[in-house]
């Protein structure tokens, strides 16, 4: 072969290299599209079945009166009024807690050993398994501290798990406002608690809201932390009436249906029923805060 | 003018810096997340200390109220590492939480087995390959996905997938390991794929334009350069995931299976550490020697829960360093 | 009257120290006019980073006075020293002394020093409030709610840094809704809001465009006449038209010439100066 045919040849060889890369680009590129569908498909999936199976047990009977014979009939409203008691209430309790430990960690806190200690320990707090927090829940709130079992043990519990989240969320609301607006606050004269109090936390609130909206939405769905700390199933009265009385919630309701009672099969239009409840209340909180938090983001006029 | 000092409006009460009380006020909230550990540490290795000496318990005593060493029985730390989990026997108690370590593993990898995959190819798919208004949507549907809570998992597990596993795998009953890796792997489909995704993006664009201008297709340059330099990242994103699915509690009690026997078959029934521990619990009695088995129970799940999130942790400030490093 | 209740320091570097060349000695002039702030020997660091190097200066009372100097030769930062405003960083250290009202504000309670000494930033960076509320944050600060009496305080300011007749009629509106040039000048008035003496502006204008500027600097040399005004500037033109006392800052944080602007701009002592103001460098 002469110079130029071998040169001829080479182009040839990459064009065609090219080629085949092309096509098993173009093949890679369709099975990684197939398997990113996977997620949408299960979200699309979850949802359709929840809606068409949970929505024909819904009616205002449903939602507005106790379990009746054994749970089969009635409605679910004392679980609903129960979650939201629970969940309102571990809000409460962790809040003051998470957003101090937020201002703390984002406008105070001096570089050393304390500050990457308390870092460490947000960070471990988010990996315990919730079941974990349920036995330090029955150790510490329902036995030491003789809560007993409890709408109040429950409350702690889930603040206490409640905790990383809230932590999180709102040290990000926090870091988000400007840094110019601390310097021009502080340059007149205002003491670092007062700008906090007047510049910074204003600006913040709605990322704040946000995160206490996730924190309960996810709160609110939890199961093995109130297990043993708070719930039973089939009470004599269902309807939440104490701080230290036991509680019926949706998710543990579901539990109770599936797992307690003896009439797995002839309560499944309340099963449905209840898991419809569970995931509107969820999927609404959520979307709550996801949008929300776009808006604020868009809107920021600094 | 200028002598008289500035006009000062005579109403100004000139504050004065008080000492930091606002600052030790915060630190003190801020505690509150180490004294929520150290409580969480305390009791559940208080509670489980018992099995450190000898315990002793009387086997015909079983079912009334018995603080541990009033009585005697060969029971011993070692026993938590035997291969049987019998309770509540009669003659002699079995506390071994080997089958229970046996099964979480199982499904712990099987469920990564098939989620990494899966999430891997949604976070590259999303994040270099598909339209821009597509990485939105994405996050939107992960968060949708993570918002789920763990019962409605565990239901659809129980109504949809287990009598589609029974049909299509030939076995007896669809409540078994295998169904439980499935649900797990939705469950921790969200945290992989969007880590995954942080993971990819951090790759400075410099390595992309490198690439390409040496003339490397796309998923060349995916595959041969952007997956190796995030693998920090990517494997953090793994054990994160693996740590979700260890510490599961919900879903797997309804669809495991639940038989306390050791089993390697990811097809038979198996109960997993937190399921072991949950449905234990409700029978226990306060302080027997079963409680304090549940809570060796918690302190083994605590112990490799937090193991995986100080991994994906180490990862992650691997990947960290590593950009640091590269970008100066 | 600045009064002097200690023995006098060393006047001059030459004094301090017979090594140093004459060039440095210049470092200190006497004015006619009394200094309402004294620089001693300033050294500033960022962590291990030497960014000021033994700087003494006095400030004269009233009129403006610039910093100026090439990039990164620590004009922000000495400014920022006069208020204390270094602290929010941290790992920052000024030693030396810095006299006002007869104490060393290094040492001195900085809240208090900053409703003396007030500050006006590089970006406009008025709050998230209203044009009201940004102007009476000052006040309010220090325990003056009462409208009735906010208001007046308000309108003087906004007169003072010449915004109010534009926004007599909005004052309730956001701060945001004005322009980049009037924000400034909200922020020019929100520190006048609480009287300083004296008013630390710094590169004021670097965010602005020249008609916005234009207005800036007229304000700057019509409050020039009730206090005192520092400026950090790196637009010669702008020192020039400005000032009427100006100091040069060269690479390192070495304070290399400081006098009245006419004197320096047309005869330099220091010939580095005399580069930099020829546009050599910087």
């Amino acid at each position: 072969m002469t110079k130029e045919q071998r040169e001829i040849q080479k182009e040839r060889d990459l064009i065609e290299g090219r080629k085949k890369r092309s096509v098993s680009q173009w093949a890679a590129f369709t099975l990684l599209g197939i398997g990113s569908l996977f997620g949408f498909f299960f979200l699309a999936f979850i949802l359709y079945w929840v809606i068409s199976q949970g929505a024909s047990a819904i009616n205002w009977e449903f939602l507005t009166t106790a379990p009746r014979n054994l749970a089969r009939e009635g409605g679910i409203a004392p679980m609903i009024l129960g979650s939201v008691y629970m969940t309102g209430g571990a809000l409460l309790v962790a809040m003051p807690f998470a957003l101090g430990s937020a201002i703390w960690l984002s406008e105070y806190a001096w570089k050393g050993w304390w500050l990457r200690a308390i870092r460490v320990g947000v960070n471990t707090l988010a990996g315990v398994p919730s079941i974990v927090f349920g036995l330090v829940g029955l150790g510490l709130f329902v036995v030491a501290l003789g809560f007993g079992v409890s709408l109040l043990s429950g409350m702690c519990t889930l603040a206490m798990l409640s905790l990383p989240i809230l932590i999180r969320a709102s040290e990000e609301a926090l870091r988000a406002v400007p840094r110019s607006f601390r310097e021009g606050a502080l340059a007149l004269g205002a003491t670092r608690w007062y700008m906090i109090r007047t510049v910074v936390l204003p600006t913040a609130i709605p990322g704040i809201l946000t995160g206490s909206v996730l924190g309960m939405a996810r709160a609110i769905g939890e199961t093995a932390p109130i297990m043993f700390t708070a719930t039973a199933f089939m009470m004599t009265n269902p309807w939440p009436h104490s701080l230290f009385e036991k509680v019926g919630t949706l998710p543990y309701h579901l539990y109770g249906l599936i797992k307690i009672s003896q009439h797995y099969n002839e309560t499944r239009h309340i099963q449905y029923g209840t898991v419809f409840v569970l995931m509107v209340v969820v999927t609404l909180l959520n979307l709550t805060a996801i949008i929300w938090r776009s808006r604020v983001r868009r809107k920021k006029a600094w | 003018m200028a002598d008289e000092g500035v006009r000062v409006h005579p109403e100004l009460k000139i504050r004065k810096k008080n000492r930091n009380v606002d600052r030790y006020v915060f630190f003190v909230l801020a505690l509150v997340s180490l004294v929520a550990l150290g409580i969480i540490l305390y009791f559940i290795f208080a509670q489980a200390a018992p099995f450190v000496g000898k315990l002793k318990i009387v086997p015909e005593e079983l079912g009334t109220i018995q603080k541990w060493g009033e009585n005697y029985a060969p029971t011993t730390f070692w026993d938590l590492f035997s291969s049987r989990w019998s309770p509540a026997s009669y003659k002699h108690q079995f506390f071994g939480m080997i089958p229970m370590i046996v099964a979480t593993a199982l499904i712990t990898f099987a469920a990564i087995g098939m989620a990494v995959p899966f999430g891997l190819s949604a976070a590259i798919f999303v994040g270099e390959v598909g339209p821009r208004w597509l990485k939105d949507i994405f996050k939107t549907v992960l968060e949708l996905l993570a918002a789920v809570p763990s019962i409605v998992y565990g239901f659809f597990g129980l109504i949809v997938i287990a009598p589609w596993v029974r049909e299509n795998f030939n076995v007896i009953s669809g409540q078994n390991g295998f169904t439980a890796a499935l649900i797990l792997s939705i469950m921790a489909l969200p945290t992989i794929a969007s880590l995954a995704e942080d993971a990819l993006h951090a790759v400075p664009n410099t390595y992309r334009e490198a690439s390409l201008a040496l003339g490397a297709t796309k998923w060349q340059t995916i595959w041969r350069t952007l997956i190796p330099s995030a693998s920090s990242g990517i494997i953090g994103a793994a054990i994160l995931g693996m740590g979700r699915a260890v510490g599961e509690t919900m879903a797997v009690l309804l669809v495991a299976g639940n038989s306390a026997f050791l089993s390697w078959n990811l097809f038979d029934s198996i109960r997993p550490l937190t399921a072991g521990i949950a449905l234990d619990m409700a029978e226990s009695v306060h302080y027997s020697a079963h409680y304090h088995a549940l809570f060796a129970l918690g302190a083994m799940l605590l112990l490799i829960a937090l193991t995986m999130n100080w991994l994906a942790e180490w990862f992650h400030v691997r990947l960290l360093r590593r950009q640091g490093v590269r970008e100066g | 009257m600045v009064a002097r209740t200690e023995p006098r320091e060393p006047q001059t570097a030459k004094e301090r120290d017979p090594q140093v060349d004459a060039t440095r000695a210049s470092v200190k002039r006497t004015f006619h006019g009394e200094t309402i702030i004294d620089v001693w020997n300033l050294d500033f660091f960022y962590g291990k980073n030497q960014v000021l190097q033994d700087v003494s200066l006095g400030i004269p009372k009233d009129g403006v006075t610039a910093i100026m100097g090439p990039s990164g030769c620590g004009k922000s930062t000495l400014l920022r020293t006069l208020n204390r405003m270094y602290e929010v960083v941290p790992g920052a250290k000024a030693t030396g002394r810095i006299v006002f009202e007869g104490e060393d504000l290094l040492k001195t309670d900085p809240v208090v020093l900053r409703h003396k000494i007030g500050m006006v930033f590089q970006r406009p960076n008025p709050f998230p409030k209203s044009i009201f509320d940004n102007v009476a944050y000052g006040p309010r600060i220090h325990g003056l709610r009462n409208r009735r009496k906010l208001a007046p305080i308000v309108e003087d300011a906004l007169q003072r840094a010449a915004l109010w007749d534009e926004v007599k009629d909005r004052l309730k509106d956001s701060a945001f809704s004005l322009s980049g040039g009037q924000q400034q000048r909200l922020c020019i008035a929100r520190a006048l809001a609480v009287s300083p003496k004296i008013l630390l502006m710094d590169e004021p204008c670097s965010a602005l465009d020249p008609k916005a500027s234009d207005r800036i600097e007229h304000t700057a040399r019509e409050l020039a006449e009730e206090l005192t005004v520092i400026i950090v500037t790196h637009n010669l033109q702008q020192a020039g038209r400005v000032s009427d006392s100006v100091a040069v800052l060269l690479a390192g944080g070495e304070l290399a010439e400081f006098g009245p602007t006419k004197s320096v701009f047309e005869a330099p002592e220091d010939e580095r100066v005399a580069d930099y103001l020829q546009g050599r460098f910087g």
